[in-house]
């Protein structure tokens, strides 16, 4: 830290000490587990339906088909998960920018919210940050018991003490900055599907 | 030294305007009635309002703590954390950080903090060009406008005005007014720009003191690709956001989405706690009065603000006169308290852009008491309201004292004085502000019953 930024800290933290009133103590933070829904998994699709989100609870045996159905155009299937090939991988982009050239992209999220409908995403599941709003479709696989209730219970997750990023993304973007109507997409993903799939392995990642 | 900002007759041009006016009122008090409604569906919504409030007030009384824990922890976490005690310093660093690698130009999403420094045109002087991400913000900026709200910037603007403005400036059909057409066009034309940007700049909403995170809420997603596309991000943040904890986050970002749009959350809520491998991310932290602000014992309240614009959507002033009546960065209800302390002659008039109906304080998320700093801003001008018939007698009316209040800091030779609350209620109450409040005709009889 050179001279005058040492300078300007000094100064700040002397007239926040000077100026800060009185201690008042921090409230203990409930859970409101006394209002959780009974089916978290409807609660989820009702959330995330309203955000213009797609949920297929059904069962999909051929992950192929079901992804050269939904998106016939495709040409650039990035696939971040083991079990499915894609057209390419995450680690095959060279530069971040380069996500822009994924029509669709297939990942795992480790948790999705009843309360708001979102699904968590990281560096880890995502590899290459820029895919989860570069890409212009994101399908998104979630072990329907990895839904927890609210955002109380999301924000536990280990992730966002340990990632350098996480990600909590409720539907496709969206914006209703023109004339106060709201549209999808925006800027970024311009569909958001999870399919309802148990994940391989029982355990959640820790980070 | 600036003229008093005359909202009063900038409100009435919008007024005269009843195209704008008309759809602008309507729109932010659907707003408001989302929020209602999406508050009932939250049984414990008081509980979190509580809770938030006095979250923010322990962390405000213990902020010289929290700002140290959350500098150790991000510099631990890979963050570069800079201090600016003002807007020019804040400017100049940034600057600063792009001329160190040749960088001439810049995408950044939303922030009202760098409306509040001004920062573009003062890159855009040193030839640094700036890309707004955020569509309402960049509307905006085609526009050659500042933001008109804070959450939705050009909310003001119609789908034909939006048609217009990217005709001229995008060679887009002008008579299209879809706003699914008008969000495309903007998509194709600032994705190139985001693409080939070496540096990003974002604000954020909240900052967390134990992880050294930062947390930024979009519905585009324009953020996370301004901070993530380039290899260098920069984030500017008031000192007054940080928050203690993660578990803390979490009551914010239930309340603060439902209170600004309705929706439960925004589609992109993003924790970013460091810079992914082979990327820089800087942080500063600003002051710009803030730490001064909190020494205000009748005013520090106003730094609990989380941005999420609720008072401006259900305040009559605000929807009947547009943001930009206020002509400055903050504006309606949170801004006629805040921007006084700012510049107290340049917005001295702007506390009495109310009707103190109190229903900004009903609806804000953090609990503050909205309308009474309002009164007591307005109180300390001398306890009478602007007439514009005896503006011609210049300050005639205005009390002078020989012992200032110290409730506002930049005096600038402008003397307050600290009586008169019971006067100052009466005249800020004349029978056709009462009767402006009660709603015209049109069937708005009842909103203030519903506001408050």
């Amino acid at each position: 830290m050179n001279s005058t930024q040492a300078l300007s800290r000094n100064t700040i933290l002397d007239s926040v000490r000077a100026n800060q009133p009185a201690t008042q103590p921090m409230p203990t933070i409930p859970h409101f587990h006394s209002n959780k829904p009974a089916d978290l998994v409807a609660t989820f699709c009702a959330s995330i339906a309203r955000m213009a989100g797609v949920v297929v609870t059904e069962d999909v045996p051929n992950l192929d088909s079901f992804l050269r159905a939904k998106f016939p155009d495709a040409k650039v299937t990035c696939s971040a998960i083991p079990e499915y090939g894609g057209t390419i991988k995450p680690s095959s982009l060279n530069h971040w920018s380069e996500a822009s050239r994924i029509d669709v992209c297939i990942l795992r999220s480790p948790m999705g919210v009843a309360e708001t409908g979102s699904i968590l995403l990281s560096d880890i599941e995502l590899q290459v940050n820029t895919i989860a709003f570069l890409a212009h479709d994101l399908v998104v696989l979630l072990d329907p018991k990895q839904i927890v209730s609210n955002i109380h219970d999301a924000y536990e997750h280990p992730y966002f003490k340990l990632r350098p990023y996480s990600l909590l993304m409720t539907g496709p973007s969206g914006s209703g900055d023109i004339g106060g109507i709201v549209v999808h997409p925006a800027q970024a993903a311009k569909t958001l599907t999870v399919l309802l799939s148990p994940a391989p392995d029982a355990g959640q990642r820790t980070g | 030294m600036s003229s008093p900002v005359d909202q009063a007759k900038n409100a009435e041009k919008f007024l005269a305007d009843t195209v704008h006016e008309e759809r602008l009122d309507k729109l932010l008090w659907a707003m408001r009635m989302r929020r209602d409604a999406a508050a009932r569906q939250v049984p414990e919504w008081e509980e979190l309002r509580t809770l938030a409030s006095e979250i923010k007030e322990h962390t405000l009384s213990n902020l010289s703590q929290y700002l140290l824990q959350f500098e150790a922890r991000a510099a631990a976490n890979g963050m570069i954390v800079h201090w600016a005690r003002d807007a020019h310093e804040h400017n100049q660093i940034v600057y600063e950080i792009l001329a160190e690698q040749g960088i001439e130009a810049l995408v950044k999403s939303k922030s009202m903090l760098t409306e509040e420094c001004e920062l573009r045109p003062f890159l855009e002087r040193r030839g640094i060009r700036v890309t707004e991400t955020d569509l309402g913000e960049r509307i905006q900026q085609l526009d050659d406008q500042p933001p008109g709200h804070i959450i939705g910037p050009s909310i003001h603007k119609t789908t034909k005005d939006v048609a217009v403005l990217f005709s001229q400036k995008y060679g887009s059909d002008p008579n299209n007014e879809d706003a699914a057409y008008l969000a495309g066009v903007m998509r194709e034309n600032t994705r190139p720009d985001i693409l080939k940007a070496r540096a990003g700049m974002t604000g954020a909403n909240f900052v967390v003191a134990e992880t050294g995170a930062i947390v930024v809420a979009t519905n585009e997603g324009n953020a996370d690709l301004s901070a993530h596309t380039p290899l260098l991000h920069i984030c500017s943040v008031g000192i007054e956001k940080i928050i203690p904890t993660t578990e803390s986050l979490a009551v914010f970002v239930r309340l603060l989405t439902r209170s600004a749009t309705g929706d439960t959350i925004t589609q992109y809520t993003s924790t970013f706690r460091g810079p992914r491998q082979g990327a820089t991310m800087h942080v500063i932290l600003v002051d710009n009065g803030r730490s001064a602000r909190l020494g205000m014992k009748r005013f520090w309240h106003s730094l609990k603000c989380i941005r999420c614009a609720a008072c401006m959507n259900t305040c009559p002033v605000y929807r009947r006169s547009g943001g930009l009546s206020y002509g400055s960065t903050y504006m309606g209800p949170i801004g006629i308290i805040m921007m006084p302390t700012f510049e107290i002659r340049k917005y001295s008039e702007l506390p009495f852009a109310s009707t103190l109906n109190g229903s900004c304080t009903n609806v804000c998320p953090v609990k503050i008491d909205i309308h009474e700093a309002d009164l007591r801003v307005a109180g300390s001008h001398g306890g009478e309201r602007p007439n514009p018939s005896r503006k011609k007698g210049g300050h005639a009316g205005r009390r002078q004292s020989a012992q200032p209040s110290g409730a506002l800091p930049n005096r600038d030779g402008h003397t307050v004085s600290r009586t008169g609350s019971p006067a100052t209620l009466r005249r800020l109450q004349p029978p056709e502000c009462m009767g402006q409040a009660q709603g015209r005709p049109g069937g708005r009889q009842g909103n203030i019953s519903r506001m408050v």
